[in-house]
């Protein structure tokens, strides 16, 4: 149940054929800039230097406020330059906000979901890509059309499906309904429609594979680059998702950004002790976005996904 | 040795059955998972929606269904509430959306140049999109806090007065437009990038030919040519916009800020459903919010759908 719904690129259907695999494909794009003939001139450089700095600036500010302390962060002019005591404010966040917990609960709760989303993406992606069955079209137009409903509109019967389950203030009411996503099958569709030709498949039929081997041992391989680009999205799509755990969860049993609403909440806000927890709850992403960066780049350009 | 003759024919046959079986079956069994778990609980919660708000229903007995018919939607009709927040959502949503897609379309086609370090822009300005709506709307709380504030402080600097941005209404509407496009503004630029990489060459070059300049270049080439993820973009960010939530709530002070702040100011139809739901413990309530929702969507959609219709006849 994200509230925030992963897209497709519009015009991916129409232009199919001229696709390359996504990973060499994308590498060479973001590479060359693919073939746009003018370079950019001094402007461009400055004005993109300033867009750099203020999606940056934000985040380098969260840090420097959670390592000062409260007084000289309500100072004027505030501090542009980090202050000792870090360590010491993250600490305070990680037990006050739960944060540990939180972090488990965020990590298995979106652990758990990029999984299951890639594994039925990639089966449902490859039936819809290379497999003749009736119904087809009529299903993937269905597969199609659940994109466009915001999941918001669903969550008063969630509520009470769950707390009929047992399940509310537990991490299975966050997980299940999130379980799939038509994005992510809708992607692997596509992926697997250029990637996987057509002969691997049928040799793989007369070599007597019955479909779930084909699947395991000739469209896996195949898949991989594009599951892991769907995977890392889900992840951040998961792991940032705030509407529904903060309808379905409580104080006790919290992921990252619902922990992070308690800390603003009190009267006496301590802002340090706030931008630390914010800090905390934001890192485990950019260290993946700094280590993964291309690739998330390159995935959401191939068409992937909105969080 | 007839015997093993007809069993080898009996196993071929069944081979073949086990076959037909795989072939024809095996493409439901891929599929099904995802409608099994999209029904259980998407599908059925979207239509049960309708049939609960035609009930009274509270948080502490959410067993007890109390028939009313269309009270719920009266009474939204006839709350002030709704229709402040219908606003809200409306205002916010047009200075988020708005500015952030222009601005999106603008860095596309900056990152479209051939340059240095691209790759590095490309990450940096898709950095703000793995921040969650906690943190984002944490950081940008204190950035426009009235008296300490590193907003105010800057237009301090520059002989401008301090803006109280939670107190009065269009101050908080910018202040969480702009949590909304900054956080939005770097994906919705690599959409628009990769569609302008799919444009062909040779259309620049006839451009060029005919002597077209390269703002002309940029408006007659590049723009027609996404137009079609530009829609999509826009269909996105109005279903984003329409359930604006986390970020009006951080912004009002965390858990307790589903009013939307003193006055209302600030409140979305996300928060007004959570507050009639999860404050007021009026489910049916509620989920008669979520169906304006919808009912707001479909409009716009299909003004959207009008305009679009319009605009093809005329050119046609």
């Amino acid at each position: 149940m994200t509230t925030e719904s992963l897209p497709v690129r519009a015009d991916a259907p129409v232009r199919t054929p001229a696709r390359k695999t996504t990973t060499r494909g994308g590498r060479r794009l973001l590479r060359q800039g693919a073939g746009r003939q003018h370079h950019a001139g001094p402007l461009s450089y400055v004005l993109l230097a300033i867009t750099a700095i203020l999606s940056i600036f934000p985040l380098y500010w969260t840090m420097v406020a959670a390592s000062t302390d409260n007084t000289r962060v309500s100072q004027t002019p505030p501090p542009f330059l980090p202050g000792p005591n870090l360590f010491s404010n993250l600490a305070r966040a990680w037990d006050e906000a739960a944060m540990g917990k939180a972090m488990i609960n965020s990590t298995i709760v979106a652990g758990v979901i990029a999984l299951s989303t890639v594994m039925f993406a990639t089966l449902a992606g490859f039936a819809f890509a290379k497999l003749r069955f009736k119904g087809r079209n009529v299903l993937l137009m269905l597969v199609i059309g659940t994109m466009m409903v915001p999941p918001q509109l669903g969550v008063v019967p969630l509520f009470m499906m769950m707390s009929e389950l047992g399940w509310s203030q537990q991490l299975p009411a966050v997980i299940f309904p999130t379980l799939v996503s038509a994005v992510g099958v809708f992607f692997m569709r596509q992926y697997l429609s250029e990637a996987l030709p057509d002969e691997l498949v049928e040799a793989g039929r007369v070599d007597g594979a019955h479909s779930l081997r084909i699947f395991w041992s000739i469209v896996l391989p195949v898949a991989r680059p594009a599951m892991a680009v769907l995977f890392m999205i889900t992840f951040v799509h998961a792991w940032n998702d705030f509407f529904w755990p903060f309808v379905v969860l409580d104080m006790t049993n919290p992921t990252v950004p619902v922990a992070l609403t308690q800390l603003s909440a009190g009267y006496i806000r301590d802002q340090s002790l706030i931008m630390a927890g914010a800090l905390l709850g934001t890192l485990p992403l950019l260290v993946m976005f700094i280590v993964f960066g291309r690739q998330i780049v390159s995935g959401i350009m191939q068409g992937a996904v909105k969080g | 040795m007839p015997a093993v003759a007809t069993s080898t024919t009996h196993a071929r046959r069944r081979g073949a059955l086990l076959h037909r079986i795989d072939v024809k079956g095996a493409p439901y069994a891929f599929v099904a998972p995802f409608f099994v778990v999209f029904a259980a609980f998407s599908f059925y919660p979207l239509v049960y929606t309708s049939w609960i708000s035609l009930h009274r229903v509270e948080l502490a007995t959410l067993d007890v269904m109390e028939w009313v018919a269309f009270d719920n939607y009266v009474e939204l009709w006839n709350d002030s509430r709704f229709w402040n927040a219908l606003g809200n959502t409306i205002t916010i949503g047009v200075i988020s959306t708005v500015p952030q897609l222009l601005m999106a379309l603008g860095l596309a086609h900056l990152l479209n140049y051939r340059m240095r370090g691209s790759l590095f822009f490309r990450v940096a300005s898709l950095v703000p999109y793995a921040t969650s709506v906690g943190a984002a709307a944490l950081v940008f709380t204190m950035l426009f806090e009235r008296d300490f504030g590193m907003i105010n402080w800057a237009l301090g600097a520059v002989g401008l007065d301090p803006v109280d941005w939670e107190a009065d209404k269009w101050p908080a509407q910018i202040a969480i437009s702009t949590i909304v496009i900054w956080r939005w503004t770097g994906y919705n630029a690599l959409l628009y990038l990769a569609a302008m990489q799919a444009i062909p060459a040779d259309r620049y070059e006839a451009a060029a030919i005919d002597g077209a300049s390269r703002w002309k270049q940029f408006t007659h080439v590049t723009v027609p040519g996404i137009r079609s993820t530009i829609v999509f973009t826009i269909v996105l960010s109005t279903i984003g916009a329409t359930q604006l939530f986390g970020e009006p709530l951080i912004f009002g002070q965390g858990p307790n800020g589903v009013s939307g702040g003193a006055d209302n100011q600030y409140q979305t139809l996300g928060l007004l459903l959570y507050e009639e739901g999860w404050k007021n413990y009026q489910m049916g309530r509620s989920a008669t919010v979520a169906w304006a929702m919808f009912l707001l969507l479909v409009l716009v959609f299909v003004a959207q759908r009008l305009i679009r219709r319009l605009r093809s006849a005329r050119t046609s």
